[in-house]
């Protein structure tokens, strides 16, 4: 469409429609190659019985409903029980479920931020994340652009997420390119002494437990 | 798994990633074929992803570890200071002894 071709529609557009809020264009263009092989084999597993639509919107809303909050809660009783921090930092998915968190066959690897180490988490190879403990990733985590430069440049990336790390600090960058997830364990901040378990875990944000910032007290 | 292929390398052993470039779902990043690092942990034994991709088992399950790198060793040109490293999941089959 040539510019003077959108002046006049615009023009059009103004004068032409009686009501003032036309309902923006509807989002949906074509469909990708990708977009239309998935709608095209999950109608075939409900067609074939494999699953239910309906199980698939249970398994959908289930995922939606996963939250920080979750992963929040292993790094308060972490942060209140020496002993269950060790367990974690041997076993991150038996800690999990020791606490009553349903991760199913979720294979967690926690990593301890310490005043020596600093533990930063992306994948390169597509958006692998500990979802049953966070929710879903962010837009960014699936990025191009944080997954190539996380590895690359993590203290530039780091910067650009308000959070800068001396360099006496090493950073340690992990690359989930495989079968196990990471939850970064923060540390907990000065200031928050005697603090309920309840409280301090509000305290582990998502930001904090990926590594891109530091727990902070509100 | 009770038919894995046995664990060849222990925390502490240092490796070198396999330079190769087979074609299909690989799960071995380019940055780091040819790097030598260290290996952090046994994190145990899965089914081989390069097979599953292809619908086939995958097994005897593989061992995969957590290999260290130093930053420095696979960037020329890492910004940052020499103790920054990097840990990533790698297959024993793209693993050799380091010489």
């Amino acid at each position: 469409m040539s510019s003077h071709e959108h002046q006049d529609h615009e023009h059009h557009d103004h004068h032409d429609h009686d009501h003032p809020h036309a309902p923006p264009p509807d989002a949906d263009g074509t469909l990708t190659y990708y977009q239309a092989l998935e709608l095209a084999v999950t109608s075939l597993l409900i067609e074939k019985s494999v699953f239910s639509a309906d199980e698939m919107r249970r398994q959908i809303e289930a995922m939606d409903a996963r939250h920080a909050g979750l992963g929040g809660r292993l790094v308060a009783r972490a942060w209140v029980d020496q002993d269950f921090k060790a367990r974690a930092l041997a076993d991150g998915s038996a800690a999990a479920r020791e606490i009553g968190l349903e991760i199913g066959p979720l294979k967690l690897i926690v990593v301890e931020n310490t005043p020596e180490v600093h533990n930063l988490v992306v994948c390169t190879l597509c958006s692998c994340y500990p979802r049953m403990l966070l929710g879903l990733p962010p837009d960014w985590y699936k990025s191009r652009a944080y997954r190539s430069r996380a590895v690359r440049e993590p203290r530039a990336v780091l910067r650009e997420f308000g959070t800068e790390i001396p360099d006496d600090i090493e950073v340690r960058v992990h690359d989930s390119t495989a079968d196990m997830r990471y939850l970064v364990l923060p540390r907990r901040p000065a200031g928050t002494d005697g603090w309920a378990e309840e409280r301090l875990a509000a305290l582990a944000t998502r930001d904090s437990m990926v590594g891109v910032a530091l727990a902070q007290p509100t | 798994m009770s038919d894995a292929i046995p664990a060849r390398f222990a925390p502490g052993d240092r490796v070198t990633v396999r330079r190769a470039h087979p074609p299909g779902h690989l799960r071995t990043p380019f940055y780091a074929r040819g790097a030598s690092g260290v290996i952090e942990r046994l994190c145990g034994a899965f089914a081989n992803p390069e097979e599953l991709a292809f619908n086939r088992p995958g097994l005897p399950a593989q061992p995969l570890y957590r290999v260290r790198f130093r930053q420095a060793e696979l960037w020329d040109d890492y910004d940052g200071p020499a103790r920054d490293t990097i840990e990533i999941e790698i297959y024993q089959h793209w693993l050799e002894a380091a010489r």
